[in-house]
């Protein structure tokens, strides 16, 4: 275990690789309950969201959920973070662990600009606990899982991130078709007071399928060999969405929100650094902060970087100089080596997720 | 393993006399358990000279990287070929088939001088 924003998370539970590859092929459990939750309700609702996120909230079907990014006035990212329409006064916004707080100010700050009979923002990070269920065999599993009974004929008809609530004995829960590995996969909000239960069910149903319990290092390759942005990696406040390769999250010709003026400015001059795979020759791994070096001179710097247990190679993902990110001859300063990168296209992992 | 002749350094690695002038090397469970899934491993070569606490290689695993340091001064004799197909061996089986290279010692008080196998279980807090 591992104290990580404030919880104590298991980094793995019987092997990082072995973790990755249950879920990879048959399914697997993560403990994602430190994931902040902010409820966002009233009649300005969707106007508010429509200002704070750069992504169009406007297009969602009442069932439907947003990936997003929200960012300041100069463009630069607050959080990457998931919006759901639960009804049209109300959304479910979902947030990185280790933002909650910052989030949650630069939120309150864009709605005290807002009527306050119109608008309404709650964080209710500790009134949800979170399991994500990810893998092929994920509806099998959530099929013959007695919690999820009350849902069990409408799991095949879920799409690709949209949503459906449900009562377990009276508590309400929801099952999001989200997550953050590339597979198929299901994310489940349940009060804390039945998250054990929930747990303990998945895994006895699970048997039968191979289910594995995965840890946060099994989340990180997964999400890292998918090529998703993990906030504090390839993405800060530093970056924005545009930096990051997010253009289709954010939607330039909707109305105003904020960051729109910078992130159009810096559409039209050309990115400052660009967001690249390398395939690295050997099997020396390129961390976190490594320099990206052309000839001598350094310009870039590594945001991710590991061994993929599925596709079996030294990868990594860089920021580099908008001049030099179509240099071909670019190395990674690995100790005392240069060692070839070699460009390669991400995602490295081509996403399963709308299986 | 027999720990009879087995002694263990700070940087959780293990020396085992051979017999003659050579030892064996390898890291320990507790450092293979802590390291997580070893996926490439850099040996010196054969022949290589090597000097007590310095880096003499390095470990890659999925999470993290280490170096692996010279426990005693000598010649590096042989490596473990095995390591390069197959890194895993050291998280299988961190006392055998995983150790990584043989040293000709140089100067066997430097063997001695370092822990035994009771002294390094309370260091770890075992």
């Amino acid at each position: 275990m591992v104290p990580f924003a404030g919880f104590d998370m298991p980094v793995s539970y019987t092997g990082l690789i072995e973790e990755h590859t249950a879920v990879r092929e048959r399914v697997g459990l993560f403990d994602v309950s430190h994931m902040g939750e902010f409820i966002v309700s009233g009649p300005d609702t969707w106007k508010y969201l429509d200002r704070v996120v750069t992504n169009d909230c406007s297009k969602l079907p009442p069932d439907g959920i947003l990936y997003t990014v929200m960012c300041r006035d100069d463009g630069t990212a607050v959080d990457d973070l998931l919006v759901s329409r639960m009804a049209d006064d109300r959304a479910l916004v979902v947030v990185n662990a280790s933002n909650i707080d910052k989030d949650f100010d630069h939120m309150k700050w864009v709605a005290s600009k807002f009527p306050r009979e119109r608008l309404e923002l709650h964080n209710v990070s500790d009134e949800w606990a979170l399991i994500a269920v990810q893998g092929p065999k994920t509806r099998d599993l959530l099929k013959v899982t007695p919690m999820l009974a009350p849902i069990r004929d409408q799991i095949d008809g879920v799409a690709y991130y949209r949503w459906r609530a449900f009562n377990a004995d009276g508590h309400p829960m929801i099952a999001s078709r989200t997550g953050y590995t590339g597979e198929l996969g299901f994310e489940l909000f349940v009060p804390p007071s039945r998250a054990t239960e929930l747990w303990n069910q998945l895994m006895e149903a699970g048997k039968q399928f191979g289910v594995a319990p995965a840890g946060l290092g099994a989340r990180d390759t997964l999400r890292f060999e998918a090529s998703l942005c993990l906030y504090g990696h390839e993405l800060d406040d530093e970056t924005t969405p545009l930096e990051a390769g997010l253009n289709w999250l954010v939607k330039l010709g909707k109305t105003d929100f904020i960051g729109r003026g910078a992130l159009a400015k810096e559409k039209e001059k050309g990115l400052k650094k660009k967001l690249i795979g390398f395939e690295l020759d050997g099997r020396n791994i390129a961390r976190q902060g490594y320099a990206i070096m052309r000839g001598d001179a350094m310009v870039g710097k590594v945001t991710s970087g590991t061994y993929g247990p599925t596709l079996k190679k030294s990868l990594c993902l860089a920021y580099v100089d908008g001049d030099s990110a179509e240099s071909p001859d670019l190395t990674v300063q690995i100790r005392a080596h240069n060692v070839p990168a070699n460009r390669v296209q991400i995602p490295f992992y081509p996403s399963k997720a709308r299986t | 393993m027999d720990f009879k002749n087995v002694r263990f350094t700070k940087d959780h690695e293990w020396v085992r006399a051979d017999g003659g002038e050579e030892v064996s090397i390898g890291i320990t469970d507790f450092a293979a358990g802590e390291l997580g899934d070893i996926v490439y491993v850099e040996l010196p070569k054969v022949g290589a000279e090597v000097k007590a606490a310095q880096s003499m290689g390095t470990i890659e695993a999925v999470k993290t990287v280490a170096d692996l340091f010279a426990p005693v001064s000598g010649v590096v004799s042989a490596i473990n070929p095995a390591l390069e197909q197959h890194p895993d061996l050291v998280n299988q089986d961190p006392f055998g088939d995983g150790w990584f290279v043989r040293v000709k010692v140089k100067d066997k008080k430097e063997f001695d001088a370092l822990m035994d196998r009771s002294a390094y279980q309370s260091m770890i807090g075992k």
